[in-house]
């Protein structure tokens, strides 16, 4: 049996068995994680754990998911650790219940407790029915004990659930229409509304043309104002939101300042002042070799463009506040809610209800915060609020851009020896827990502006991550310029600056094996010891049937890209293959993947190539576009994303880890993705672009200047 | 054009009464009939997720004027297949386990139907083009597009 370590995580702060486990019904088990479905499969995945350490069938767990009422505190789901630390909580909760059971079942059979096993619950002795099952039992074992962390979780090797293959739970009810998203919920007397945004921090409601708003509207509506905050509350969703729109110019606001549009460039990041530090060895001796290559890569602003815009639901009936919302943490959006609010956190409930895929911190707080703020303001009505695209786009938090370059120090073979990354960036990290609501600054006593802070390096860094690449050389370091002034909301994206770095490393690394002389697979190689990188970056090679002697420069392209997010959880290696003369046509793309325990293979998969797929679209097509008065991007035709007619066929492999401990798949193929693009794009057409997104207006400007 | 009109939705006949002439066929599913299948996506007609049939034609609702389908027969997802009953085009996508967030599923799934309804062999690049009008962010259009083909198979092989 596999030894277990110390409880860890959300077990240690929640160690009570019955926050995890529950037997309500005969034949039923609920089972509850603070983790959440954000379109990724992870109900599915927490499932399949605590049906095999309970060994009861899948079809009798139901699981319940982000609920302050209800389930553990986990924080937010994001970072790719629900499974690697949500999932190995729920895990280890399950096997110590199923050991209590079966200690309680051996007393009252008089035998030993290694002599019972489990089947679908029920309790076998030497293989034969003894008429006990978890329900039976359920009575007389108190599931208010504690975790001890010392109880052995079952063998990989005995695996009957966990590694293979299982239906989503959520799919069904998405592919029959049934109502499955938060913006489907319905309650009795229910009223629509919708806020009017106020435009920047800060400003200030000057006029309101109430009759101009009302008769754009066409129906009935009402007004709800608090402070600087204004929203629209009706009936008739249409007559709402008609509301919504005339609003945006029958609301004269004071205080409005111009953003500088030059600043959607990664470049204007350089004029900006910034808050530095250094992580990583002195520079050496190496640093100062004679042989250096240098350069400088950037991404401008993404947006997360989630299919639909964000919704909530909030109603505060005698005293007490309930949000049903898709945000990704119902704990932390609490705490963000009591403080904006002024009520205690015990006076507020929080539901998570499934929403549009996720990548990250979009507007699905802010629209909860607002939800909340008018159903304070009318007790006893729940209110349903669903921003408009054009709101979500224009006011959800963007990823940043970011600006890398990078300096390596090369030895006499031409391998890089010392290396230095310089980054740029705005914050990846103004989540609800740094009160940044954004109705909230509308407010009559709005939070003050939280002081600029990146995700901690603990947490895997922010603009710092993947930062350094995991190539072998004896000096690296990042200096780290935190840009505290951005001119849009920024936060936290998929991967966060796992991209920017990972794409800036691996086209880098592209250019040294070019200088050297070297295929980029075997340069790769020659500088990568850790077996686990070494083998995602072969596979890949030979799933894409890569050759060495491919010349470049001939319209067609291949690249790889390889990383181990975080540099501490999956590794993956992607080739991609292109067409490019005055645009790019993806032609095929291939990952290698190294996720641990892939608790539920086809899932992994799934969220491999998603990433994939999304990271296309954001490296060919995606940049948030600014206007004076902000962010002017606001529909699917101002930011186009990748369609399917151009998405390219893709084959994912998973390389089984020689860890029991599962990784985490979401964000791990996004960086080298972006890089095997930017590589196949420099071997298609003999020239490097190092600026993203590679739209055609580049490609044409780089091959006009001769480039 | 307010008042009540009359229409079929998904084969049964439906009264219902239309707020003002800007009110879109989307608002009277979802929160007149209950039909929350038709997803609202954009509300601009670019993104596909609220798409329906109107007489066999797939048609974005979000900015559709609901008067514009009086006398006309409309199919939501609701209308493809049940649990019990599933069309061919939803048991692929569960075979394939074709979806993420699997919000865009309902209007690629009526997308794909009249794709089918008047091509029953299109190729992958036919379905693929047949589907750009419907935007997934999650990243699941292979899967989407294998099992549209899927489907299209299963259904020839039926009309054997």
């Amino acid at each position: 049996m596999t030894t277990a370590p110390a409880l860890t995580g959300a077990l240690a702060a929640h160690p009570a068995l019955n926050q995890w486990v529950a037997f309500p019904a005969p034949g039923q088990v609920t089972v509850r994680t603070g983790k959440v479905e954000i379109g990724q499969g992870v109900l599915t995945a927490m499932l399949q754990l605590a049906a095999e350490e309970l060994d009861v069938a899948p079809a009798r767990i139901a699981v319940s998911s982000g609920d302050t009422d209800l389930t553990p505190n986990e924080g937010f789901t994001a970072g790719s650790q629900s499974m690697q630390f949500g999932g190995v909580a729920l895990r280890q909760a399950c096997a110590e219940v199923r050991a209590l059971f079966l200690r309680r079942a051996a007393e009252r059979l008089g035998c030993a407790a290694a002599d019972l096993t489990i089947a679908d619950g029920r309790f076998l002795l030497r293989g034969a029915p003894t008429g006990e099952d978890y329900w039976a039992l359920s009575s007389v074992v108190g599931l208010d004990s504690q975790a001890t962390g010392v109880v052995s979780r079952k063998p990989a090797a005995d695996y009957t659930v966990v590694g293979h293959d299982t239906a989503r739970l959520d799919l069904p009810a998405k592919v029959f229409g049934a109502p499955a998203f938060i913006h489907d919920l319905v309650m009795p007397g229910m009223r629509h509304a919708r806020a009017v945004r106020q435009p920047r921090r800060g400003a200030a409601i000057e006029k309101i043309d109430e009759a101009a708003i009302r008769r754009a509207a066409r129906g009935a509506i009402e007004f709800v104002r608090h402070g600087n905050f204004l929203a629209i509350v009706g009936d008739d969703e249409t007559a709402v939101d008609a509301a919504a729109v005339a609003a945006e110019t029958h609301v004269r606001w004071a205080g409005v300042e111009p953003i500088n549009p030059q600043q959607q460039q990664a470049s204007s990041l350089l004029q900006q002042p910034t808050l530095d530090r250094t992580i990583g060895a002195p520079p050496s001796d190496a640093s100062g070799r004679a042989a250096y290559h240098e350069a400088t890569y950037s991404r401008g602003y993404l947006a997360h463009a989630s299919i639909a815009p964000s919704c909530a639901l909030a109603e505060f009936r005698d005293g007490h506040l309930t949000v049903w919302t898709h945000a990704q943490g119902v704990f932390p959006l609490r705490e963000a809610l009591a403080q904006s609010l002024g009520l205690a956190p015990e006076k507020i409930s929080v539901r998570h209800v499934q929403g549009p895929g996720c990548y990250g911190h979009n507007g699905a707080d802010d629209v909860a915060a607002d939800a909340a703020i008018i159903a304070v303001q009318k007790p006893g009505t729940p209110i349903r609020v669903r921003w408009r695209r054009e709101e979500e786009f224009a006011f959800e938090p963007v990823s940043p851009a970011m600006m890398v370059k990078v300096r390596a120090a090369l030895d006499d073979a031409g391998r890089p020896v010392d290396w230095t990354a310089e980054i740029w960036s705005g914050t990846h990290s103004a989540r609800p827990g740094s009160g940044n609501l954004l109705a909230a600054q509308a407010l009559p006593n709005p939070p003050p502006d939280h002081p600029p802070a990146d995700v901690p390096d603990a947490g895997g860094g922010g603009a710092t991550r993947n930062g350094t690449p995991l190539y072998e050389m004896a000096g690296k370091r990042i200096i780290h310029h935190l840009v505290p002034e951005t001119p849009v909301r920024t936060s936290a994206l998929r991967g966060l600056g796992a991209m920017p770095n990972v794409f800036a490393i691996e086209c880098f690394i592209d250019e040294l094996a070019e200088r050297a002389g070297e295929d980029p697979v075997r340069y790769r190689l020659a500088i990568t010891a850790d077996p686990r990188a070494r083998a995602v970056i072969e596979r890949v090679a030979r799933m894409a049937a890569w050759q060495a002697s491919a010349p470049a420069g001939g319209g067609r392209g291949r690249g790889i890209g390889f990383a181990r997010y975080k540099d501490r959880a999956a590794y993956a290696a992607v080739v991609a293959e292109l067409e490019a003369d005055e645009a790019i046509r993806l032609t095929r793309m291939w990952c290698a993947a190294d996720v641990g325990l892939a608790v539920n293979p086809d899932g992994a998969i799934n969220q491999l190539e998603g990433g994939m797929i999304q990271a296309a679209s954001w490296v060919l097509k995606e940049q948030v576009r600014l206007e004076a008065s902000g962010i002017a991007s606001r529909d699917w035709e101002s930011y186009p994303i990748l369609r399917f007619s151009e998405v390219p066929e893709i084959a994912v492999e998973l390389i089984a880890g020689d860890s029991d401990v599962p990784l985490g798949a979401g964000e791990a193929t996004a960086g080298p993705t972006a890089a095997a693009i930017g590589n196949a794009v420099a071997h298609a057409l003999g020239t490097r672009i190092r600026d993203l997104p590679l739209t055609r207006e580049r490609i044409m400007a780089t091959l006009l200047a001769g480039g | 054009m307010a008042g009540p009109i009359e229409l079929t939705v998904n084969g049964r006949a439906v009264k219902v009464t239309v707020a003002n002439d800007d009110t879109p066929l989307l608002a009277v599913l979802r929160n007149e009939l209950g039909l929350v299948g038709t997803r609202f996506g954009c509300g601009l007609e670019q993104c596909g997720c609220c798409m329906v049939l109107i007489d066999g034609a797939p048609v974005k609702s979000c900015a559709k004027p609901a008067w514009s389908v009086a006398g006309k027969s409309v199919t939501t997802v609701e209308g493809l297949g049940t649990p019990e009953r599933p069309h061919p085009l939803q048991q692929a996508l569960l075979d394939a386990q074709a979806g993420q967030c699997g919000y865009c599923l309902s209007g690629i799934l009526i997308c794909a139907k009249a794709l089918l309804d008047r091509n029953p062999a299109p190729t992958r690049a036919e379905i693929a083009q047949a589907l750009d009008d419907n935007l997934c962010r999650c990243g699941s259009h292979n899967r989407i597009l294998r099992a549209v083909e899927k489907a299209a198979a299963v259904q020839r092989e039926a009309a054997r």
